[in-house]
């Protein structure tokens, strides 16, 4: 808690450009929004940026996840995999007349399943977070397969596609990634067990010293980052009209990417959930703005790669100057 | 005289407990084959096995830089894009630009060192975290894949090129008799020689490793480096064996090589491991694709038994290094 303490004071300390890396993208967001809206006017519609909005909802969700694994410490790759289990699963349950409601509450809970059973693995058998996840991530996406046998789920009742519609106006999706990222975000600022995943990802020993069970806050953070994939992927299955065998292939890139992009460090201890936000929230934007800029889709891979490269290397050069 | 009998009991307790693991593996591979030889009488024979070698060797090939990079603490997670990047550059300087194909073949397997050049720059001496930094290049070099060949692919080569993907020396497929050769410099490099001590005395203590002089900066360089022209290498005789060179080859190739590392004894950690646990972990990954395969198992399907594999392996270890 102390190294937390004298980091922020430093942070405040210094009032310079890269002081506060959600400050840096979302002025990131604005200027390419601004910049991209000159060049082409129908980007500053109020359907397109709704819809990019929307595109980012359900790996914002799964970044909040994310964000708290990672700043335990620790980094799930299996959340491309659970997508594509719990929205196999939503899927299966609503096509087979369970009622709706039931059928989303069965792939958060699988989810948060899963999740413990990384927890339990990572916490309790102490293998490493990356071996078990990738490990998972066979699993899983092995299993999928298995069982759906590479046929994908349609005919979908109408009440399934949640994510299609609005409250207020505004498109529900978009309301579950509010939600989420401020519930995640007071929790990790101001809860008791909040704070203890920056302690021990910031110094897991210091943190034992201090009282707190890692053991307990690796538990926790997985069976979390479990619910939250289990509810992005009933945002990402309610949204069009099929559900693929192989959903979620490469999502745990983009919500690392997010998460990383936005500042959580992946050396644990650091970052925030409204930075997983802003982060994802910058990708998503970057591949809407290439179409409307006529940049070969091709090259958008690329460029995003850069993104992650460059923010990284703003961290990297800014941690030099602190130390 | 002093430095050995310091060494020695050290090195000897190292190698018990390496034993111990390789003896693990070697005792599960020969279950592995005599229950896949009772369950398909097509699995145990020469043809067949012979046959394995070309389809595991580009995971191979990349398997063995892997090894050392883990062992010295770190991870590489372009491989997978680093070939793709190698196998579009050398359909693109052939076919699009029409230059000879042995120019082509250097051209595949100095892209490969690049960006492996650029991966060690990045790690070595900007110190950016391995694992965010081959990243954000895992999402370039792919990008780089997909802008340069705008996703069309290069086929038509030249009967006599075949020779290094479908070829013959002897008995033998070419790839496995150059796979073979490679895996005895990467033993003897890693077990015999002073480079291979400072690669796990880095991966045990990196900063007791700079105090003793150790050039830890030139060591990792050398090791990403190595890895991107092994990558160049696996493009090429990849290419010679499919006949094509797309930019979506190998996705995901680097989760079969790290767990085929992690498998072989190597500790995520770092400090540990060995060339020779890394092919039994190869062959135990390779042998029961196959044989579930051969008995019947959906293609996909298999990845399941693998992730199982992999958890239950260290898993074990875990609790057997325990006691």
């Amino acid at each position: 808690m102390a190294t937390q303490a004298g980091r922020l004071t430093q942070a405040h300390r210094q009032r310079g450009l890269f002081a506060q890396q959600e400050a840096v993208i979302a002025a990131a967001i604005l200027v390419m929004t601004f910049v991209v809206s000159l060049a082409n006017p129908d980007f500053f519609s109020a359907t397109n940026l709704l819809d990019i909005a929307v595109n980012t909802a359900y790996i914002a969700v799964a970044a909040a996840g994310m964000t708290m694994v990672i700043v335990s410490g620790n980094i799930d790759i299996s959340v491309g995999s659970m997508l594509g289990v719990c929205a196999t699963i939503a899927g299966e349950l609503a096509r087979n007349g369970t009622p709706i409601p039931i059928a989303f509450l069965a792939a958060v809970a699988a989810g948060g399943l899963i999740g413990a059973i990384n927890g339990a693995l990572v916490a309790y058998a102490r293998i490493p977070a990356i071996v078990v996840t990738l490990g998972m991530l066979s699993i899983l996406r092995g299993g999928l397969i298995l069982v759906t046998q590479g046929r994908w789920i349609e005919s979908l009742p109408e009440e399934f596609f949640f994510s299609q519609r609005s409250t207020l106006g505004v498109p529900n999706p978009i309301w579950v990634m509010i939600a989420v990222t401020i519930l995640v975000g007071l929790f990790m600022k101001y809860h008791r067990f909040g704070r203890a995943i920056y302690a021990v990802g910031g110094n897991a020993e210091a943190a034992r010293l201090a009282g707190i069970d890692p053991r307990r806050v690796y538990m926790f953070v997985f069976v979390m980052n479990g619910l939250l994939v289990g509810l992005a992927a009933v945002l990402y299955a309610s949204r069009f009209t099929a559900i693929q065998s192989n959903a979620g292939q490469g999502f745990e890139l983009a919500v690392i990417s997010g998460a990383v992009v936005g500042g959580v460090s992946i050396l644990g201890g650091t970052g925030t959930v409204i930075g997983a936000l802003l982060g994802s929230l910058l990708i998503s934007l970057i591949g809407t703005a290439s179409i409307f800029l006529k940049v070969s889709p091709f090259w958008l891979q690329a460029v995003q790669g850069g993104l992650i490269l460059l923010t990284v290397l703003v961290d990297v050069v800014r941690r030099r100057r602190r130390a | 005289m002093t430095e050995t009998t310091i060494a020695a009991p050290e090195r000897s307790r190292r190698a018990n407990l390496l034993r111990t693991q390789e003896g693990v593996l070697f005792v599960v591979l020969v279950a592995i084959i005599i229950g896949l030889s009772l369950l398909s009488d097509r699995f145990l024979t020469v043809n067949n096995l012979l046959n394995q070698t070309r389809l595991f060797t580009e995971t191979a090939l990349l398997a063995l830089p892997m090894t050392l990079i883990i062992i010295s603490g770190g991870i590489d997670l372009s491989v997978g894009s680093m070939l793709a990047w190698s196998a579009v550059m050398l359909g693109f300087s052939w076919q699009l630009v029409g230059l000879p194909l042995p120019l082509a073949v250097l051209i595949c397997l100095l892209t490969g060192l690049l960006g492996g050049v650029i991966n060690g720059l990045l790690i070595a001496y900007v110190r950016v975290p391995p694992l965010i930094a081959t990243l954000a290049t895992l999402a370039i070099y792919r990008g780089f894949s997909f802008g340069i060949s705008q996703a069309r692919s290069a086929r038509g080569f030249p009967e006599e090129f075949a020779f290094w993907g479908q070829g013959q020396v002897g008995p033998f497929p070419t790839q496995f008799v150059i796979l073979v050769v490679l895996i005895v410099i990467a033993h003897l490099v890693l077990s015999r020689t002073g480079f291979g001590r400072w690669v796990y005395a880095i991966g045990n203590n990196e900063v007791a490793a700079r105090y003793s002089g150790i050039p830890v900066e030139r060591v990792k360089f050398t090791l990403y480096a190595a890895s991107g022209l092994m990558a160049g290498l696996a493009a090429f005789i990849f290419t010679s064996r499919v006949t094509t060179t797309r930019a979506d080859a190998a996705t995901g190739l680097e989760l079969d090589v790290i767990a085929a590392v992690v498998l072989g004894g190597t500790s995520i950690f770092g400090g540990s491991g060995s060339i020779i646990g890394t092919v039994l972990g190869l062959l135990i990954i390779t042998l029961l694709r196959n044989g579930l395969l051969l008995t019947g198992v959906k293609g996909d399907a298999t990845f399941m038994v693998i992730g199982l594999v992999l958890i239950l392996a260290v898993l074990i270890n875990n609790l057997v290094r325990r006691r």
